[in-house]
């Protein structure tokens, strides 16, 4: 157990960086120019509630003091209150997780199906034209645009052979995963040309490793050799990989709950920002932030687990 | 061809990678600059009598629900797009490489300092971060500029940052210190020539980036903004008509993935001359 210590320690070292992530909300909405207040309540605010605010933030404060507020706020759960939807920013983003983490967890899942068979493939055919073909798939896919490959599924799958619904979230399990289907699609398509890349390179380095040369002298077959030796192994990068591109993975659900009408904590961004609706916006970041964070230290204890070799 | 660019022309000939995306940037850098001699209709004049029109040898592209030519709008949509990724890597990459080479050459506290706001700023998903610098700025495309300056500079500097801590323990870093020479003379001198190799390729993956994500954030609304020809805001514009009128959505879509094949093998083909492996 000793080389899971630093699930203990690990955390600590998160503090710095979750405050700076509440300093950069912070100083982002202080920036508005106008008063805070008003920024904060909209433009239909009334005169009690403008005193509430100023009250709870204090501020009529020194900045440094407006921001222990701030902290002392966020300490309590408390971010403050949505103008348009009128209730609380945290409890709001709450009722949107659910489809950007199905649509995360789904998109993860069916990358890895297609990326797992196309990289194995080019690995096998090293230098063939089986190779060559995925390698220019991989350079050629990661210029597709989400939101439009999206649209070219939708004309394709939905309108011409009416296949998948056009847009929204369904209503029981069956019927949501039923709608993440090309939104899922989308992204894996996406991630799936940087997943091919780096295990391409990863199942070469394995196939010509000790491993797989002391299980050919064993007399193994090469296709068991490749399956149980050279994928497991090719894996652990790859787990790294994804926890390096969550970042993207969810700026690309911002864009595609947008194109599908999926009602997660993208889209809410992105109405809030057209709204002016800045306790939501500063909120969305926040929590998006600190799921960055807590998706790597996933992936930290995930790779200890897979492969005892490393050590945090 | 003077005797000068002879050796980097036999380069670039060995090298079918990175001869293709330097014909496709070229390419498009041509049409950007010869867009008003060169398309054959007002990108932005509307035209009542031809809405919709599916594609055609008067309309290669079709038009749009304004009866507005395609085939004319993502000739100009070039300009704009080809501005988004030129001038949304150009200063990242300058700010991150002056933040790297002084972090990495300097040390002690300055690196730490830069260190911490880096790991700050890489705790923010890319998108979201842009999104909320743009929400605070307003929309438009100067806001995406000023969003990128402040976000997109953190891989430059980690990229320089640590090839600047080998290069520093060199013995040519050593002579030119024993020589007198002054700190940034010996940092951006003698040592970031040999360090930016890493950076230079890393930056056409990274125009391939910063245009998809101008282009979605065109798409979204926060972006350049209608009825301005730009390949986002074209595919934002169709998406009401792609069950009837597909043609709208399609071009302006490939363009987008044609100009970033051109930095991806520009990028590949720059990373095997320099030696770099990604």
């Amino acid at each position: 157990m000793h080389r899971y210590k630093f699930v203990l320690y690990r955390p600590l070292q998160f503090l710095p960086v979750l405050f700076g992530i509440s300093l950069i909300t912070f100083v982002l909405v202080r920036l508005i120019p106008g008063d805070p207040a008003r920024v904060l309540l909209g433009t239909k605010s009334t005169p009690t509630a403008i005193a509430a605010i100023r009250a709870q933030y204090g501020l009529d404060q020194p900045i440094w003091l407006q921001y222990f507020y701030f902290l002392q706020n966020l300490a309590q759960g408390e971010m403050g209150k949505s103008i348009l939807y009128k209730i609380d920013v945290l409890r709001l983003i709450t009722t949107r997780i659910e489809p950007t983490l199905a649509l995360v967890l789904c998109s993860v899942l069916l990358s890895l199906i297609i990326a797992v068979p196309l990289a194995s493939l080019a690995a096998r055919s090293n230098g063939g034209p089986a190779d060559h073909i995925v390698r220019f798939i991989s350079t050629f896919g990661i210029g597709f645009p989400p939101f439009w490959l999206a649209l070219m599924l939708i004309i394709f799958f939905s309108v011409r052979l009416d296949l998948f619904p056009v847009s929204g979230y369904g209503e029981n399990l069956a019927d949501k995963l039923y709608h993440l289907i090309l939104p899922s699609l989308t992204i894996a398509l996406s991630l799936s040309t940087v997943l091919i890349r780096s295990l391409r390179t990863a199942m070469i380095a394995e196939l010509k490793g000790d491993l797989a040369t002391a299980a050919r002298a064993r007399g193994m077959p090469e296709s068991i050799v490749f399956w149980r030796h050279v994928v497991p192994n090719s894996l652990v990068p790859t787990v790294n990989l994804l926890a390096v591109n969550i970042g993207w993975l969810i700026g690309g659900t911002v864009v595609v709950e947008s194109v599908f009408a999926l009602p997660g904590m993208g889209q809410l961004l992105v109405r809030a920002i057209f709204s002016r609706d800045y306790m939501v916006v500063q909120g969305v970041a926040m929590v998006f932030a600190c799921a960055t964070v807590l998706v790597n230290f996933i992936a930290d204890i995930v790779t200890v687990a897979i492969d005892p070799r490393v050590k945090q | 061809m003077t005797a000068a660019l002879a050796p980097a022309w036999v380069a670039v000939r060995r090298r079918p990678t990175l001869l293709a995306g330097l014909i496709l940037l070229t390419a498009f850098l041509l049409i950007a600059l010869t867009a008003p001699l060169i398309a054959p209709y007002d990108p932005i004049l509307q035209n009542g009598d031809l809405r919709l029109q599916p594609p055609s040898w008067a309309h290669p592209f079709g038009t749009d629900n304004f009866g507005r030519d395609i085939f004319s709008r993502v000739i100009w949509g070039t300009r704009v797009d080809l501005q988004i990724a030129v001038i949304g890597v150009v200063f990242p990459f300058l700010i991150g490489t002056t933040v790297g080479t002084v972090a990495g050459y300097v040390g002690g506290k300055v690196d730490i300092v830069f260190m911490r706001v880096i790991d700050i700023i890489l705790a923010f998903p890319f998108l979201v971060l842009m999104l909320s610098i743009i929400a605070i700025l307003g929309p438009g495309l100067q806001s995406f500029y000023i969003a990128m300056a402040l976000v997109g500079w953190v891989s430059y500097a980690r990229l320089i940052r640590a090839q600047m801590l080998v290069l520093k323990t060199v013995d040519y870093a050593t002579a030119a210190l024993s020589l007198g020479f002054s700190g940034p003379r010996i940092m951006f001198r003698h040592l970031l020539p040999n360090a930016i190799a890493g950076s230079v390729v890393f930056s056409m993956s990274d125009c391939v980036l910063v245009l998809l994500s101008g282009a979605a954030i065109s798409y979204l609304g926060l972006g350049v903004q209608p009825p301005i020809a730009e390949w986002g805001v074209m595919v934002a514009e169709g998406q009401s008509f792609i069950t009837t009128a597909w043609w709208i959505t399609l071009f302006p879509g490939l363009s987008i993935v044609t100009l970033a094949f051109g930095f991806s093998l520009t990028g590949d083909g720059l990373g095997d001359l320099l030696g770099v492996r990604e």
